[in-house]
């Protein structure tokens, strides 16, 4: 038996412990905003915060979570529907196009912003490219991580010139 | 022309210079009606096949093409709103359902035929003749960056003028005034004289019943409010927050997974299994033999992974079991070589006589280029949920190609299509994989053997090695130089050639030209790829007008510009993007300036890479893009299409090799087939020119002429000319690529 918390809520569950933690949450648990894209943490849509840090969940073992606290993309938004800042900026510059990675980057670029609020170009960079967006949004995605940045009360961060 | 008829199905529509439709050319028969029970509840009226208005005075678009990311539900929403005189926040989208009154000719037409202009679509045998091809071989495709130019401009815009006319026309009754003296606007229509004013669902019974107007006018663009503007896409919303329904994130009661292996070496079948080898394993319901694949279902996607990894299979030996990739492209070069021998050469163009200028020239120029078989590799891997029950198969799955796989299915599993029932979620990136129907017929054949509905997802390792690839090619040029380095004679010869016919042409005045191929069919599986040919050949050519142009001593963008002197509408395109990127400005150390142009799917696009040269390897920082395709429906969806098919192409050109080995696909997932990441993309700048010209695709054309420019600047930046892709394959560092073949 495993305990999972995720996106505040409580789940005792009957799973091989070595299953990964992104088919619980997708099959067990139906949450399936959390993307399968590669399987070997190539890819990162199935980015999930675990304690906060972002980790590749194809790769996360379910022990590895017991126990511990998750969030997916279903618990970025405030539980009355207001969107994440990162959420609304994507909106705003129109990043996703297919939008199958989306949740990954999201996921990414919240924890990004949570443990720097005011990242760099370079910043940027190191946090963001271990998610591959096929359909190539990564200049939206910049933009829209300056915008988030700059909503959330740092305004010097959208100023930021690329190079 | 054909007869007018009460509510019938529009099959095709014309119009030039954005004023006067010429005509519709209708089919005979009450065929709305037919559709009316898929996309109208009992209170709604359905004009035609492509709209429909709600009591509530909401405006729902039935958009026959599914959504890749391209964001075609939205521009084809706004192109029947614009002429509609709708509201454009009470206008909903939906996707047409897989069926035959959706079948969609204008794609295979154009491949079948040519770049034919529209008005030929006046001609109602052609239309009929392709209609019927077409529905006979159950075609509903998005491709060919068709969407916007055929079912927008002939489909939506007509319908929604038509739409509009048959409104006014039943408001004129009701209030009995002459049409004349009324307006419309945001979906409501107004007679200034008597101050009246209402809704367009308050007529929408009674114009349903009306004829169709003959001659429905359309806008000019300085008449639209809702067209050219950066409206928000309607999909968006559901991609950051999880909501959006992918075929992967199809849920049904008593859902089971299954994965599958299907043979490595194209062409071989199962010979043998040992099923009892995962008997036991945790979760494992079933091992399926499909033929050339064996598939295992069990209560999860990591179970049926898990058991299919411990299942011994053996596959038959075929004659490719020992095929390497320097064995294809020996292959090509034997096949050329013999064509040109046996005088068996395939002619795509000729023009004067290219062989005699080639004897007179003061100087030759020769060249070869390769390029490598491509994988498609979106984001989603294949995947298919099938389930058979009470006589019928429903699926849910992504696909570019609905009726089609509807009708495939059919025919594998022997039931009536009206007994299949496909729904189409948001594609996970498609790019022309989604075209083909294997993952489908496979998710099908499984669910036949199991009384409860299977989830089929492929692994990314089935999904790469077992994709319909881009072509692999070789493309050798001649050319003939004046004494002032003008070309006066191109001939190229290459292999392998699919569609469309007209992607190895060159825009340039070149007056002896001798554009050939030759046939070398290989195993493996050949796919629509972004762009299709024009994604090898514009690297091809404009890497080599660029040797042309270095060859003369002469500058890129310069002598490009003057071998256009016939065309200003691609000069406009080359000299918006080379002025864009400040061409003439200095650049950094080890930095250096590339630019192409190309035509596709009837948009031309002109680019220029700044790329530089750190520790060996080209990272691309800067790119410039300059589109014309007539005119930008949507800006921000032209624009996020360019930023698309330039990154999609500078993936390929830097990283992209899919290599034969053993007779298999050599690569498997992301660490062998590596993506451009956040890290190298660059900054990219897009120019949209809106020249009235007739209107272009935009999913496709973004991507062809970036690998060109990218090769060109790192030649400008290095002086080493890469002549074959991709990129990563060449160490900038080493003296490894030389200035050969130039004559």
């Amino acid at each position: 038996m495993i305990i999972l918390t995720i996106n505040g809520k409580t789940y005792q569950l009957d799973v091989d412990p070595g299953t990964p933690l992104l088919w619980v949450i997708r099959e067990q648990l139906g949450l399936t905003g959390t993307k399968f894209g590669c399987g070997i943490a190539q890819c990162g849509a199935c980015t999930v915060h675990l304690d906060g840090t972002p980790i590749r969940s194809c790769v996360t073992p379910a022990q590895v979570a017991d126990g511990k606290f998750i969030r997916t993309i279903e618990g970025i938004a405030t539980p009355e529907g207001t969107l994440h800042a990162v959420q609304q900026a994507w909106i705003d510059e129109q990043v996703p196009q297919c939008g199958y990675c989306q949740s990954g980057q999201v996921m990414a670029a919240v924890a990004l912003l949570e443990s720097n609020a005011t990242p760099s170009d370079a910043d940027i960079d190191a946090a963001m490219s271990g998610n591959v967006c096929r359909c190539g949004t990564y200049p939206r995605i910049r933009r829209g991580i300056k915008r988030a940045a700059a909503a959330l009360g740092n305004d010097d961060s959208g100023e930021t010139v690329n190079g | 022309m054909g007869k007018w008829t009460r509510r019938a199905f529009i099959s095709a529509g014309v119009l030039t210079s954005g004023v006067v439709v010429f005509g519709i050319a209708i089919r005979p028969g009450n065929r709305a009606d037919r559709v009316k029970d898929l996309i109208a509840s009992d209170d709604e009226s359905v004009f035609n096949v492509w709209l429909k208005i709600s009591p509530d005075n909401t405006v729902t678009a039935i958009v026959p093409h599914a959504d890749m990311g391209q964001g075609v539900h939205t521009t084809l929403a706004m192109m029947l709103a614009e002429e509609l005189d709708a509201d454009w926040d009470q206008v909903a989208v939906l996707e047409a359902p897989a069926h035959k009154e959706y079948a969609n000719y204008a794609l295979a037409k154009g491949y079948a035929v040519g770049d034919v202009e529209f008005p030929s679509w006046l001609v109602d045998t052609v239309d009929g003749f392709f209609l019927t091809v077409m529905k006979a071989m159950n075609m509903q495709i998005t491709g060919g960056s068709t969407s916007i130019p055929t079912t927008g401009q002939a489909g939506m815009r007509v319908a929604g003028a038509a739409t509009r006319a048959m409104l006014l026309e039943a408001a004129a009754k009701a209030w009995n005034v002459p049409v004349e003296e009324l307006t419309a606007a945001k979906s409501r229509i107004s007679h200034a004289g008597s101050g009246r004013s209402g809704a367009y669902a308050e007529f929408a019974p009674a114009a349903a019943e009306l004829s169709l107007p003959v001659n429905p006018v359309l806008k000019n663009p300085d008449q639209f409010t809702i067209l050219g503007t950066d409206v928000l896409r309607n999909d968006v919303p559901t991609k950051v927050d999880g909501t959006a329904q992918f075929g992967i994130d199809a849920r049904l009661p008593g859902m089971k997974y299954a994965t599958v292996k299907a043979s490595p070496v194209f062409g071989a079948t199962v010979k043998s299994f040992d099923a009892n080898a995962i008997r036991g394993m945790p979760g494992v319901r079933r091992v399926a033999d499909l033929g050339d694949a064996v598939a295992v279902v069990a209560d999860g996607y990591w179970q049926a992974k898990q058991a299919l990894d411990s299942l011994p299979i053996e596959f038959t030996e075929t004659e490719h079991d020992a095929v390497e990739q320097s064995d294809i492209f020996r292959q090509f070069e034997a096949d050329m070589d013999a064509a040109t021998a046996n005088g068996d050469e395939i002619t795509d163009m000729a023009v004067g006589d290219a062989a005699a200028a080639l004897a007179e020239a003061d100087s030759v120029v020769e060249a070869e280029y390769r390029v490598p078989y491509l994988s498609h590799a979106p984001m989603e891997p294949m995947n298919c949920t099938a389930w058979l029950h009470d006589g019928i198969c429903e699926l849910w799955t992504g696909t570019q190609n609905p009726l089609g796989f509807a009708a495939e299915v059919a025919n594998v599993l022997e039931m009536d299509i009206k007994n299949v029932r496909l729904h189409n979620g948001y594609l996970g990136g498609g790019f022309g994989r989604r075209a083909f129907p294997d993952y489908t017929i496979q998710a099908a054949r499984i669910a036949s053997e199991v009384n409860f509905p299977v989830q089929l997802i492929w692994s990314r390792e089935e999904d790469m090695r077992h994709d319909h690839y881009r072509q692999a090619s070789i493309s050798r040029f001649k050319a003939a130089l004046d004494s002032t380095g003008k070309p006066t004679a191109w001939i190229n010869q290459y292999v392998e050639k699919h569609d469309p016919k007209e992607a190895p042409y060159i825009p340039y005045g070149i007056g002896n030209q001798y554009i050939h191929y030759a046939e070398s069919a290989t195993h493996v599986p050949w796919g629509f790829w972004r762009s299709v040919d024009h994604s090898l050949h514009a690297f091809f050519t404009e890497s080599f007008i660029d040797e042309l142009a270095f060859t003369a001593g002469q500058d890129a963008w310069r002598y490009r510009h003057d071998l256009l002197n016939h065309s200003p509408r691609f000069q406009k395109v080359l000299d918006t993007a080379a002025e864009l990127s400040g061409w003439d400005t200095a650049l950094p150390e080890n930095f250096g300036r590339g630019i192409a142009i190309h035509q596709s799917f009837g948009s031309i696009v002109a680019q220029v890479v700044e790329v530089e040269i750190s520790e060996g390897r080209a990272i691309p920082r800067r790119a410039f893009c300059a589109v014309d395709a007539g005119y930008a429906m949507h800006p921000d969806g032209m624009r996020a299409q360019m930023e698309s098919g330039i990154i999609y192409g500078l993936t390929a050109a830097l990283y992209s090799d899919i290599s034969i080995r053993r007779g298999a696909v050599a690569q498997s997932n992301f660490h062998d087939y590596p993506m451009l990441r956040m890290d190298e993309s660059p900054e990219i700048e897009t120019a949209i020119i809106d020249s009235g010209e007739k209107i272009g695709g935009a999913g496709e054309p973004g991507t062809p002429a970036i690998a060109p420019a990218l090769v060109n600047a790192i030649f400008n930046a290095t002086g080493k000319r890469i002549r074959e892709l991709p990129v990563r394959l060449h160490d900038l560092t080493d003296e490894d690529i030389e200035s050969r073949d130039i004559v």
